[in-house]
């Protein structure tokens, strides 16, 4: 990565530059009142096309892609990204097609999505899918709306939904944008639900136990089936979060161990690229009885082919302007056809066989936090570390050895946590270069640890100042 | 299977390595009776050439992709220059992940940086947000954000905001304390300003008007923000922002917050996604705000850098105290929206401007001159309703006929009937397009 400085568009904008090429206009002109229009031009840059392609070409010289390397973020979930998926996204009857098409000239679309939403509910085990959420955390919003607007139909909304405390913060926001009060469960000695703790505070005031499976140590909830049966004999739902899903695909199914609703980020299991922060995409998949509260319109077959259905009165509402991020729902259907029904279930046991192999490899070096049989990510931390090397430490100095650092300081109940999650597209080279320089790591921290409190030292920039940046709040640059 | 580089040599080592007899014994953790019996009932595995012939007859099912449209309504047809595309595509950028590791993530970051200040300058506000979903669920959080703020819980929304983010307000707010009140538009299609007066503002959180509006209709923000005179946050809605090249920004007209739709910015139109939800504010109201921010800082050495900055505002700090509950952005969606914002630059973006006004200018004028009549006479940007001559679906039906898709017809909804149909004119329209448009029109 380059580590020279690259000045903002800002400092190389010279008066007078361009980089546009816009069709001359024969059309006659308006002027617009003058209460309505700009006094001045936008202070955008002005730049020459070979400027522009420079200063991004160099911005992206300063960052980490998984093209790069190994990209070990637990509960992230950040595997290669097929190229084949970018061409198909691409072509012009997709790319194309405006979303306010008539729906008889966009079947092919619709098709795709129909057929998506098929293969959707047959790897969750839920019977109907809407594919509208922008996001994962989109998804969990509208799937806890699903959730409401059935309570409410049956007379009494609820009030609260349960959450354990290996939860992803986004669980707690979502619920709070449903009006929900949250509830955290605990765990146990072996880093699953409380059982007791569960049905404890299991009553009718409580919507659902929103859980997450395989949950966020790594760890799949062997005794969901209990779980799922103690809020359902009180009348409640379950909500599985689909952010781990990538490691039981073909293996088990949320439908089959009684989750009712679940959301599915298309980026994580389905390899669209998360793009530095996004897109995204984020279904929702539920039980047949909770299909008429998914978002409108619906995707209808008729006789004529494929249809938007907006005559859905028990429908929770729209939830994006249009149906979703298509674009992402195209490279997520590509990648399914790619590997079918054997291929997806080779993936995740590919990515628990890498997990596993780097925490049985790393173990004796580093704390392990629960020494259970895991899934696809392992948690470690910095208990016991010498030098006072941080978590913070670890993940810094994994830079200077071409690797992202791995999740850290989540899942909160374990602190100091590195949250390591391979995927399957890794190599056993791969993994064991990113277990030596662990072990590496760990021995320098014996002999030299202030090099690492000073790491990174071959990434772009040394540690940077977080204090400073929210004390000082520079968020755009100056004229 | 080509993305998984595991022979079979491999997994046996690996397998011995950690005691295991075989793959499957890696789920034992799972009880067996939850454990799926069978192969998932998927089609069947495609090759990449039999992907690509398959993606492609799905492709070009969509005829409608491919013919000469004036299709608008929230999402609009604009020239994304060849450079935005292949810049998109190097790995380093579409690759990487939200940026929580700044010292790797300096690429990301300055670029959100830029676009921050790009898009507050744009709309005359101190600060813009790190992209939304969408324009819809942007707006959403503009009334979610002056609930935040405010007491009063009324939402005052122009009948005339884009239809579907009005549905999704509606959706966002559905189960807590707020009531949407709908300010109705005159016959002018700007909002009916003596409604306005009479409407109850002092029990508002929030005013949330349009500008351009569902009809492409311009509103005088300066003196609406006049007009309202109260305590709200007053929220200017958009889906086109290129207009705001051209027009006079929210902020200078006193605006509290801009949100919208970014996807005119050099994105594909997608069938509607991936799109760019913009939000900018006042900075005495940047700690409400929801999304992500980016801000400048130094290193260890003094150099100059980026991170991701206010984060005790998001979810993963706060939880359920979280200004909202984004988390995955549209970073990549930002970063197309920058690089097009930066090739028209300062000169670019107003003369693209005018030619969709001009156009749009043209368009109205031969429509009238074939028989149509304008909706509404106040200013219009790229788009305006025509009321036909005969019905809109015949129109759509004669335009089929001849590769031509000539809008968006309106009847269904409040206040219009079969015959209006808003036109939507861009730069990727000709003179001669305007001209098939107006035959059929003229003779069907």
């Amino acid at each position: 990565m380059t580590t020279t400085h690259e000045p903002t568009l800002f400092e190389k904008s010279r008066p007078g530059r361009t980089g546009y090429s816009i069709p001359t206009c024969a059309a006659s002109a308006s002027d617009l009142p003058a209460e309505l229009a700009r006094e001045t031009a936008v202070e955008l840059p002005e730049l020459s096309e070979v400027d522009v392609v420079r200063h991004y070409t160099r911005l992206s010289q300063r960052n980490f892609g998984i093209d790069l390397g190994m990209y070990p973020l637990g509960s992230c979930t950040m595997k290669y990204n097929p190229r084949i998926n970018e061409a198909t996204a691409r072509y012009s009857g997709f790319a194309k097609l405006h979303p306010h098409t008539p729906p008889t000239q966009a079947q092919g679309a619709l098709a795709l999505m129909h057929e998506l939403q098929n293969m959707l509910a047959e790897i969750s085990g839920l019977g109907a899918v809407s594919l509208q959420p922008a996001a994962g955390a989109h998804g969990e919003m509208t799937g806890l709306m699903v959730i409401r607007a059935y309570h409410t139909k049956n007379g009494n909304p609820r009030k609260k939904v349960l959450i354990p405390d290996t939860a992803h913060g986004t669980n707690p926001a979502s619920s709070t944008i449903c009006n929900y009060e949250v509830e955290t469960v605990g765990s146990d000695a072996h880093g699953g639900i409380d059982l007791d703790a569960l049905a404890a505070k299991m009553n009718e005031d409580v919507a659902a136990l929103m859980i997450t499976n395989p949950n966020t140590l790594g760890l799949f909830e062997s005794r969901i089936a209990e779980a799922a049966k103690i809020v359902h004999d009180r009348g409640g739902l379950v909500y599985c979060d689909g952010a781990n899903l990538n490691a039981i695909l073909g293996i088990t199914r949320p439908g089959d161990f009684g989750a009712d609703v679940m959301h599915i980020n298309l980026h994580k299991t389905f390899t669209t690229p998360h793009g530095g922060g996004g897109p995204g995409a984020g279904p929702v998949a539920v039980r047949d009885f909770l299909a008429p509260f998914l978002p409108v319109p619906a995707i209808v077959k008729t006789a004529n082919g494929y249809d938007w259905d907006y005559d859905r009165p028990d429908s929770v509402g729209k939830v994006h302007a249009f149906f979703g991020n298509f674009g992402m729902l195209v490279r997520a259907y590509t990648y399914i056809r790619e590997m079918g029904a054997k291929g997806l279930a080779k993936v995740s046991a590919m990515a628990v066989l890498n997990a596993t192999y780097i925490k049985e490899s790393l173990k004796d070096v580093y704390h392990l936090a629960y020494d259970e049989p895991c899934m696809h990510e392992c948690v470690l931390s910095d208990k016991g570390m010498p030098g006072g090397v941080t978590t913070m430490d670890i993940a810094k100095r994994l830079m200077d050895y071409g690797f992202h650092p791995p999740t850290v300081y989540f899942p909160l109940i374990v602190k100091g946590s590195i949250m390591i999650e391979p995927t399957e597209t890794e190599s056993l080279e791969n993994c064991d270069r990113f277990i030596e320089a662990m072990k590496e790591i760990r021995r320098d921290a014996e002999t030299n640890p202030d090099m690492i409190h000073e790491a990174p030292h071959h990434a772009p920039v040394t540690r940077l100042n977080d204090v400073q940046a929210a004390k000082r709040m520079r968020l755009t640059a100056d004229l | 299977m080509r993305y998984i580089p595991h022979t079979d040599d491999d997994i046996r080592v690996m397998l011995s390595r950690i005691g295991l007899a075989d793959v499957s014994t890696l789920f034992d953790c799972i009880p067996k009776a939850l454990q799926l019996q069978r192969d998932l009932d998927l089609p069947p595995p495609l090759s990449e050439p039999e992907l690509e012939r398959h993606l492609s007859n799905l492709a070009e099912l969509n005829d409608g992709a491919t013919m000469t449209s004036f299709l608008g309504g929230g999402a609009y047809r604009h020239h994304s220059p060849a450079a935005i595309n292949q810049l998109l595509l190097r790995g380093e950028f579409f690759t990487a992940y939200t940026p929580y590791q700044a010292e790797v993530a300096q690429g990301t970051l300055q670029a959100i940086f830029e676009f921050q200040t790009m898009i507050s300058r744009l709309f005359g506000l101190d600060v813009a947000n790190a992209s939304m979903y969408d324009g819809a669920s942007a707006t959403a959080e503009a009334v979610l954000m002056a609930a935040r703020l405010r007491k009063g819980r009324k939402v005052l929304v122009a009948g005339s905001l884009n239809p579907s983010y009005r549905a999704v307000i509606e959706t966002y707010t559905q189960f807590g304390d707020l009531e949407l009140v709908t300010i109705p538009f005159g016959a002018d299609g700007r909002i009916d300003r003596n409604a306005l007066a009479s409407m109850p503002v002092a029990e508002a959180c929030a005013v949330v008007v349009a500008s351009p509006n569902f009809f492409g209709v311009i509103e005088d923000l300066a003196a609406l923000r006049a007009a309202v005179n109260g305590d709200a946050i007053f929220v200017v809605s958009f889906s086109e922002p290129l207009a705001y090249a051209m027009l006079r920004p929210p902020g200078a007209c006193g605006a509290d917050i801009a949100a919208g739709e970014g996807a005119s910015f050099g994105l594909a139109t997608s069938f509607g996604g991936p799109y760019l939800g913009l939000f900018a504010t006042k900075k005495e109201f940047v700690r409400s705000m929801p999304g992500r921010l980016a801000g400048e800082t130094v290193d260890t050495r003094g150099e100059r850098g980026y991170v991701l900055t206010l984060s005790t505002r998001e979810q993963h700090i706060r939880r359920e105290k979280a200004t909202s509950n984004i988390c995955t952005n549209q970073a990549l969606c930002a970063l197309a929206a920058s690089i097009y914002l930066s090739l028209h630059g300062k000169a670019g973006l107003p003369a693209l401007a005018k030619l969709n006004r001009d156009l749009a200018q043209t368009a109205k004028a031969k429509l009238t001159a074939a028989g149509a009549a304008l909706r509404f006479a106040a200013p219009t940007f790229n788009e305006f309703v025509m009321r036909l001559p005969r019905s809109a679906a015949d129109v759509v039906a004669a335009s089929r006929k001849q590769g031509l898709i000539p809008g968006l017809p309106l009847a269904g909804l409040d206040g219009f009937d079969d015959r209006d149909l808003l036109v939507c004119v861009t730069e990727l329209n000709t003179t001669d397009d305007i001209d098939r448009l107006a035959r059929i029109v003229r003779e069907g």
